[in-house]
């Protein structure tokens, strides 16, 4: 069976006064039905801009997007680049959600939630108000929503920042559809409502068998909810694996650098923790060769000038383990055993 | 919402209650007084005496005022014996100049103003509305640059140009006829020759008013635009026509309800530059007169207070207007 959501060498830049700024470049990824795909990235890697190209959203006149991307629905596939925007437009909400990192703003402040929520509903299905009020009621019991009877007719701000995600999710999940983006969905929230967001999603996903697109820069999130995990960097995609693989087996210098930087309750105190030097590059001007190469520790067991001249190909460094890198996954993983070592 | 409203109410009541006393006490100490005034070519000092205690300006300013005050709510009694007149509740006093007393002399002049600043008010709220939508959907197009220059030229001509060119104007083409204007045409009963009479004040008005409303518009429509409730709504699959009306208008207006309450309710206390072109005899009107021609002190007391009561109570409006629209504003 193939992959509910399929992206294809995805491109998209932007037109701006400095330049033409290259958000992705060459983005392949694919999520099955009941998977969770995470992206990994610095802010201003191209997670978001990526789901804002599936989903749709981007605005054509200043935006140009190369590559495909291929929703394969029961009833044939549809390829959101070149769809009309009026198809597109149907899809949203009903084949594919999102929700966004701040609940604070995402909601709009002058409607009650059930005014919201039926909204999505009324968008998509055939049947009045009080069906789409009946169907709110729902959602808002299943997302955890204490006294939904009473809290439905309220407006956003009488809600905490973690009953406003729930929220969201009920909105994005109100249609039952395929693919839910959750864009950074627990950044704006308390650590301990995080933990109760992530788990609201993943018991969704089981219910319904979304196929999930987790946006995040938190390595802890993604442990705990992801089966898979893509690695961004300047725009490209740098690593892709299965998360145990990543976690355990690094394969680009980029996520042991990630991994190194996150303090572990199962290692010994006293040892500090590891930053990555530098800053990422313009994406207006990106230099030759790997985007990482100035901030790489790695680059001198290259041979030769090879970082500096040849922009590595995403490979496959082990079963379903890719990454851009010129080293083997074996190198790699003996350069950071000896590293640590040290 | 009720005790919001109640509350406010009873805010309003306390300022105008504090206005009255205002207004009397700067007028009071004007160098002007009505009395030598109001005395005619032949005076002399009994006849001033005289006309002062008639007037009431006998007794001391705080005694004046309560008079005054009491007026609002019982009616007055000028003069005594045969000379004597009365001025039924809400009085605000006697007009010597125009032999009347104020409240009759504003409520011949009211309908002007009001005519004058309802259908100005529509003209300027739609087309400044229209014309800001248009200007944000189709941003840095030809339609933004069209409407970005009658926003130049509507908000930099002073009124008393962009009027009397209209006039000018009107008047060459034998649209406007200077001894009709000025009569009061019932709407009901004449609804066109109402219309005639007004248009081209209520257009040199709108010209003036609505380039700000345009500007407004266009700034809060865009800033809208880029709210993360407006992606969430494009997200749902709303069709875009949707997302403007619904979504994007309610929130890029509540701010223009405040511009437009207060603007309203300032020209309800008389358009004086707009009536005066176009011969309207107003509150403007009437109020120009008693500054500069009468020292009509009574008048300008009661025109005064009158328009103040009127900014007063749009600005209540305007709040209540606002706890409408905004849940935040009205849910404590």
């Amino acid at each position: 069976m193939k992959p509910f959501l399929e992206v294809k060498n995805l491109s998209v830049s932007f037109q701006t006064e400095d330049g033409v700024v290259r958000a992705t470049d060459d983005v392949s990824f694919s999520v099955n039905l009941g998977e969770t795909l995470a992206i990994v990235g610095e802010s201003g890697s191209g997670k978001s801009v990526s789901s804002m190209a599936i989903m749709g959203l981007h605005n054509p006149k200043r935006t140009e997007i190369h590559g495909e991307i291929f929703l394969n629905l029961e009833s044939g596939s549809v390829e959101i680049n070149s769809a009309e925007e009026e198809v597109i437009r149907k899809l949203r909400g009903n084949q594919m959600a999102m929700i966004f990192q701040d609940p604070m703003s995402s909601l709009h402040p002058y409607y009650t939630i059930n005014n919201q929520i039926s909204e999505a509903w009324l968008l998509h299905n055939k049947g009045d108000k009080k069906a789409a009020r009946a169907r709110t009621l729902e959602m808002l019991d299943l997302v955890g929503i204490p006294d939904p009877h009473k809290r439905i007719d309220e407006y956003p701000h009488q809600f905490s920042g973690g009953m406003r995600q729930r929220v969201m999710i009920a909105m994005a999940l109100v249609n039952n559809p395929k693919l839910l983006i959750a864009d950074e969905p627990t950044t704006a929230l308390d650590v301990t409502v995080q933990a109760e967001i992530l788990a609201l999603i993943q018991d969704m996903q089981k219910e319904f068998n979304t196929a999930v697109l987790l946006i995040t820069h938190d390595m802890g999130v993604v442990a705990e909810v992801a089966d898979r995990i893509n690695v961004m960097y300047a725009g490209r995609l740098v690593e892709q694996g299965a998360v145990d693989d990543v976690f355990y087996r690094p394969a680009h210098p980029y996520t042991v650098g990630l991994l190194g930087s996150i303090p572990r309750v199962d290692e010994f105190h006293g040892k500090r923790l590891k930053t990555i030097n530098g800053q990422p590059p313009s994406l207006i001007s990106l230099p030759q060769g790997c985007a990482f190469r100035e901030r790489c520790e790695f680059a001198s067991h290259v041979p030769g000038n090879l970082c500096a001249t040849t922009r590595p190909e995403s490979t496959l460094k082990a079963d379903n383990h890719q990454s851009r890198c010129h080293l083997n996954l074996a190198e790699v993983s003996a350069i950071s055993a000896q590293r640590s070592a040290n | 919402m009720l005790k919001y409203v109640s509350k406010r109410l009873a805010y309003t009541l306390l300022l105008l209650f504090l206005l009255t006393i205002v207004v009397y006490v700067i007028f009071g100490f004007l160098p002007v007084d009505p009395a030598k005034i109001s005395c005619g070519v032949h005076c002399n000092p009994i006849a001033v005496a005289g006309n002062r205690h008639r007037l009431g300006l006998d007794v001391p300013l705080y005694e004046q005022w309560w008079r005054f005050f009491l007026g609002i709510f019982v009616g007055r009694n000028y003069g005594e014996g045969a000379a004597a007149f009365h001025c039924p509740a809400p009085a605000l006093g006697y007009s010597f100049p125009n032999n009347e007393c104020v409240t009759s002399v504003i409520a011949h002049a009211f309908p002007y103003t009001l005519s004058l600043a309802i259908g100005a008010f529509i003209l300027w709220f739609v087309s400044g509305v229209s014309l800001g939508v248009l200007a944000a959907r189709f941003r840095g197009t030809w339609i933004d640059k069209i409407t970005t220059a009658f926003v130049l030229i509507g908000g930099s001509m002073p009124i008393f140009i962009l009027g009397l060119l209209i006039y000018i104007g009107a008047f060459m083409l034998h649209w406007i006829d200077p001894i009709a204007q000025g009569v009061w045409i019932s709407p009901w009963s004449n609804p066109i020759g109402f219309v005639k009479n007004f248009i081209f004040a209520w257009v040199s008005l709108a010209l003036a008013f609505s380039a700000i409303y345009t500007r407004l518009t266009r700034s809060n429509v865009i800033e809208t635009s880029s709210e993360d409730f407006i992606r969430t709504a494009r997200a749902k699959g709303v069709t875009p026509r949707r997302i403007l009306i619904k979504h994007n208008l309610r929130t890029s207006l509540a701010p223009l309800i405040t511009n437009a309450g207060l603007d309203f309710g300032g020209l309800l206390g008389g358009a004086i530059i707009t009536e005066n072109i176009f011969q309207l005899p107003g509150l403007g009107e009437v109020s120009l007169k008693a500054v500069l021609q009468d020292f009509d002190l009574p008048l300008i007391v009661g025109t005064t207070l009158f328009a103040a009561t009127f900014i007063i109570l749009f600005n209540l409006l305007v709040d209540i207007a606002y706890a409408y629209l905004d849940p935040r504003v009205r849910i404590k």
